[in-house]
């Protein structure tokens, strides 16, 4: 099986899934709801072969509607394929199904999105900070978190000198 | 330091403080702290080219226990500070502390939430080095100047 054809045949069985899809550079990326992320996930790992997930990221787009995007980077390691998820997630809703139970490396990389952008896994086994220190109050990768930070809000240890 | 608690007060001489400070100056150990990339120049400055050993001060102790020189090498995060912090707290008086590189001093370039504007923040410093890294030169330097320090202790400051 080509990489086109097994793409052909995620078309046709998620035809009414997939919003968009895009070619950039040779790379093939697919624009999903969020809801639908499990079910494609699992469809790629267990039908396609997509075993590995290479990175799972987020970024803030700033905009009104649809503002946060998770990005999935999947691997067909013995075919050497690559794909492309992404699934975008409104302001109001601050979440997004986990795909750590498909693969268990999302775990790490669901919980840095999370510690960065604030958007919330549902079914993440632990889903705490992953850099910053458990009682931060801010998303430090947010277009409005200042990059100096804020002051005060890590403190320094302090002694008798 | 038990020689000095021998003498009581107005006792002390030039002299000792002569003594303690030329076998202090002369025995420097350094605890490294190689944070990031200044570490590899601090291992050429260790190293047999640089060779620190003609100053005294090739003994890297890897326990605070055992040094009284803390060279902060390197970029130091908020995370690493309660780290850095502790490090220093546990080390003997007297002692003293080098900021190497520009990371370590001031933040460097990265002017970023994560990284402490300089470890002067929580910790005393007494030699900054410029550089982004120093060369070893520049570190020798320094230490030279901490040895000029030391000459200037009196063992009366140490109770």
């Amino acid at each position: 099986m080509t990489f086109e054809q097994a793409m052909d045949a995620f078309r046709t069985a998620f035809s009414g899934s997939i919003l968009r899809e895009e070619t950039h550079r040779g790379e093939l990326t697919f624009y999903f709801k969020k809801t639908d992320v499990p079910a494609v996930c699992r469809y790629l790992r267990d039908q396609t072969g997509f075993n590995f997930i290479t990175d799972c990221l987020g970024t803030d787009r700033f905009t009104d509607e649809e503002r946060y995007e998770v990005i999935y980077h999947l691997r067909n390691l013995t075919q050497a394929w690559f794909l492309r998820l992404v699934t975008r997630v409104d302001e109001s809703d601050l979440t997004c199904p986990t795909v750590s139970d498909i693969w268990p490396a999302a775990n790490w990389m669901e919980r840095e999105v999370f510690d960065m952008y604030g958007v919330t896994f549902t079914g993440h086994p632990d889903l705490r900070r992953m850099y910053m220190p458990q009682d931060f109050e801010y998303y430090p990768l947010r277009k409005e978190f200042p990059l100096i930070g804020i002051e005060g809000s890590i403190p320094l240890p302090s002694g008798g000198h | 330091m038990g020689v000095e608690s021998a003498f009581g007060e107005g006792y002390i001489t030039t002299t000792v403080d002569a003594l303690a400070n030329w076998a202090r100056k002369n025995a420097v150990w350094p605890m490294p702290m190689g944070l990031s990339c200044c570490g590899i120049e601090l291992m050429a400055f260790a190293g047999p080219r640089y060779d620190v050993a003609r100053f005294g001060s090739e003994v890297f102790r890897f326990s605070p226990r055992q040094a009284d020189l803390l060279l902060v090498a390197g970029t130091c995060t908020y995370k690493m500070s309660k780290v850095v912090r502790k490090i220093w707290d546990q080390m003997p008086d007297p002692k003293w502390c080098i900021a190497m590189g520009a990371c370590a001093s001031t933040g460097g370039m990265f002017r970023s939430y994560p990284v402490t504007q300089g470890i002067d923040e929580f910790i005393p410093v007494d030699v900054y080095v410029p550089g982004c890294p120093p060369r070893p030169d520049a570190v020798i330097n320094a230490l030279m100047q901490i040895q000029e320090k030391i000459g200037q202790h009196s063992v009366l400051m140490d109770r």
